[in-house]
């Protein structure tokens, strides 16, 4: 068997290892998210207060399911093939040290599996976050430092894979953007690992009675893990942005030092967001808090508002160029909206910025954390930004690499072309109205918000009935759409049939339509001024958008000092 | 050729922003430092700020603290949680322990109280209901907040950090007596 194919999509030489090896990590990717989705289903059907199935013991257990196996499992396991595409595919290149690879991958699955032992025995009921002194069985501190390892092996082995292709010459000139940003994300999640052996580590030996942790220092160094995975989950999927836009529009880049520089913000300053978690804590002063819950002065913010511009203008001069030229928005009208991997990357787009952006920023806030923190105003973001936005964009991706990777048709592709309406409507409501709940006060992470057995009543407003109800709906409505994600994917790479090479043209009912068209290959090369080509065109839909952006930010934003302003004098 | 995300960036991509891109990134970078300096300005100027006096403590200590000041202001007992009236501008301790916030507060409109909070086991979550306020109460941590209850009524302590299997039976009591009546039954306490 020859060592590399030529893809006949895109021209590029795919090495058979990177090409089982994101196969492989896709595949227990899609498990996690499978672990994780009933566990989800369970957790809403529990919080539904009309339902509440489970018992206080199972709910917390399965509670900690979830998080694990979507927050550390699902993502990472699917970032480390995104890191597997982006460099070896889109570089040309072969896997260095293929052994190693699939030794990292190894000890990933290991861990993995050992912490969901753990967990569903009931010797982990700790929740996500594992907060010292709550302790949990050794094993699964193991499981996850074993799990983190073989992660910082993969990343490794991905950067060994730039290093190689720069020496082998295998592209030319610099790496491609949704390469840059890949690296972004590989370098974050270095950071990111090494936090967790920092807590973990300490806190295993903890578990066997060998050493002290101290809860607060506890709480700084975790969150140095637990916040900083969600921004590798950022970058990488800033980086699928920019990867869909081109294949599914012919998306272009404004200006790669724009962009670039916006990926390094991240790097430099994101890091900096385990303060948002400690903002009302007792362990550190006012100036921590007011600098690193800024991310050095909002430039990881800034950041995102770079890219927020740059992917809807590079979509709207994607389509310009190609000659969807009518009004301000004839682009977006006139877009493929029955691509799952355009209307996945839009909803990505939209719901990350204006709902999980918007209410991070405000609720990182040092002071308006005092009417956010532990309420289920914050599930409420960050289902907004990890599953929304990024588990949305990883979904869109898929709907790529299956012909791509796995050169299979898509099953059932009715379905697929429906699942990212049905996923992104069903997640946005669920967001909003937890975050609504939240402003009430409703806790996070609670069995039982009636309070049965509580030496004194509670009795929430009415409206907090209804809003929770309304989530149980779209949570539901987001669950489905997982449900048919996930029975899309394993069908088709499991069951489905072939992509004969060089017959795309003959199977639009069953693959993506940028796989047809390519449309990356109709962008025309005219209309430039050679005195200033930078200038490549006006983006007034993009300017629209970006405006209406902004006023929301500026609004949602003002509105929560007004309501914290209300509260009892605190400080 | 136009630029795009999969091919590598040929030449020298150094090359100044699109205008209209500029004009964005000029509007973002001053909405964060407005963002930044809505921080500063709070602490200076606003009337709710996390910082408070903080302060490691060891449990135990905390916790016979807690009690001289339950045993100096007591003033009766309801679901066996003992209902403490402390004068106003004093110093009120609350400890959270699996699953019970002790004690009962009986605290004054208008009046500033300095309440230190900390835990004798593991991590809890203070939240006031219907208030929504709310702080990370951490066991080893003594975590002091001047607070003024601005309106009187009755409030909810709610746990809203996982504290184990009861973690939904954790609530407390706070009591606020309008102005008038604090004068009238804790006149002479001080």
């Amino acid at each position: 068997m020859k060592a590399f194919r030529t893809c006949p999509t895109t021209g590029l030489s795919v090495h058979r290892d990177a090409d089982n090896l994101i196969k492989a990590h896709a595949v227990v990717a899609t498990v996690s998210l499978l672990v994780g989705g009933i566990a989800a289903l369970l957790v809403l059907l529990t919080r539904w207060q009309a339902i509440h199935l489970l018992d206080s013991v199972w709910f917390y257990r399965i509670l900690t399911v979830h998080g694990m196996s979507m927050l550390i499992f699902f993502i990472i396991f699917f970032e480390m093939a995104v890191l597997m595409f982006a460099g070896p595919i889109l570089l040309n290149s072969r896997v260095p040290a293929p052994k190693i690879a699939w030794g990292g991958f190894g000890l990933m699955v290991a861990g993995a599996v050992l912490v969901e032992w753990t967990m569903w025995t009931g010797k982990a009921d700790v929740l996500f976050t594992s907060y010292v002194p709550l302790k949990a069985t050794p094993n699964f501190y193991l499981g996850v430092i074993l799990f983190a390892v073989g992660a910082l092996v993969t990343v490794g082995i991905f950067f060994a894979s730039l290093v190689v292709a720069k020496r082998e010459k295998t592209y030319e000139g610099s790496v491609p953007l949704v390469t840059f940003g890949a690296i972004t994300a590989g370098i974050i999640a270095v950071i990111t690992l090494l936090h967790g052996a920092a807590i973990y580590i300490p806190t295993w030996l903890w578990s066997m009675g060998l050493m002290n942790v101290d809860p607060q220092i506890y709480r700084l160094v975790w969150w140095g893990l637990g916040h900083s995975s969600q921004q590798i989950n950022v970058a990488a999927m800033v980086s699928i942005w920019y990867l869909l836009a081109t294949l599914t529009v012919g998306g272009v880049v404004l200006n790669q030092k724009v962009s670039r520089t916006a990926f390094v913000l991240y790097i430099l300053f994101i890091s900096m967001a385990s303060a948002h978690h400690l903002l009302v804590d007792p362990g550190m002063g006012a100036a921590w808090k007011v600098w690193n819950t800024s991310y050095f002065m909002y430039m990881a913010v800034l950041a995102s508002m770079i890219h927020g511009f740059t992917v809807p203008a590079g979509i709207e001069l994607g389509m310009r160029l190609r000659g969807y030229t009518q009004g301000v928005f004839g682009w977006l009208r006139k877009a493929p909206w029955g691509d799952p991997g355009f209307s996945s990357m839009i909803f990505s787009v939209v719901v990350f910025g204006f709902v999980g952006g918007i209410t991070g920023v405000t609720f990182g806030t040092e002071q308006i954390n005092i009417i956010a923190h532990n309420s289920l105003r914050i599930p409420g973001h960050f289902h907004a930004t990890v599953v929304s936005g990024t588990a949305m964009a990883f979904m869109g991706v898929t709907y790529y690499v299956i012909p791509l990777i796995f050169r299979k048709r898509i099953a059932f592709f009715k379905l697929a072309q429906i699942q990212p309406y049905l996923f992104a409507i069903g997640m946005l409501i669920f967001s909003l109205s937890m975050t609504f709940a939240g402003s009430f006060g409703v806790p996070r992470r609670h069995w039982d918000i009636s309070f049965s057995g509580a030496p004194f009543d509670v009795q929430y407003s009415p409206a907090v009935d209804i809003v929770m109800a309304v989530m149980a709906i779209g949570g539901l409505a987001g669950i489905l759409g997982g449900a048919i994600y996930i029975l899309v994917t394993v069908w088709s790479v499991f069951f489905g049939k072939p992509l004969p090479v060089g017959e795309e043209e003959n199977y639009a009912d069953s693959i993506p339509q940028g796989l047809i068209t390519k449309p990356w290959t109709q962008i025309p090369d005219t209309d430039r001024d050679p005195e200033a080509p930078w200038n490549i065109g006006p983006v007034p839909g993009t300017v629209v958008l970006v405006g209406v952006f902004f006023l929301a930010f500026v609004t949602y934003y003002f509105a929560n000092w007004a309501l914290l302003s209300f509260v009892w004098k605190v400080g | 050729m136009y630029d795009n995300g999969i091919q590598p960036a040929m030449g020298v991509w150094w090359k100044p922003a699109h205008k209209t891109e500029k004009v964005w990134i000029a509007i973002a970078f001053a909405w964060c430092m407005v963002l930044f300096a809505m921080m500063p300005i709070w602490h200076l100027k606003g009337g709710q700020n996390p910082t408070g006096i903080r302060h490691r403590v060891e449990p135990a200590d905390f916790e016979a603290r807690t009690n001289e000041f339950i045993e100096e202001y007591r003033v009766g007992e309801e679901a066996g949680i003992p209902i403490v009236e402390p004068p106003a501008g004093s110093d009120v301790y609350l400890v959270g322990k699996m699953w019970q916030w002790t004690p009962i507060l009986r605290l004054q409109e208008g009046a500033t109280y300095r309440l230190h909070m900390s835990s004798t086991d593991v991590n809890h979550g203070f939240n006031l209901y219907p208030f929504n306020i709310n702080f990370q109460v951490i066991p080893g941590y003594d975590y002091a907040l001047d607070v003024t209850p601005t309106e009187a009524g009755e409030f909810r302590i709610i746990c809203n950090e996982f504290c184990g299997v009861g973690h939904h039976v954790m609530v407390g009591r706070v009591e606020v007596v309008p102005t008038s009546d604090a004068t009238a039954s804790a006149g002479g306490a001080e």
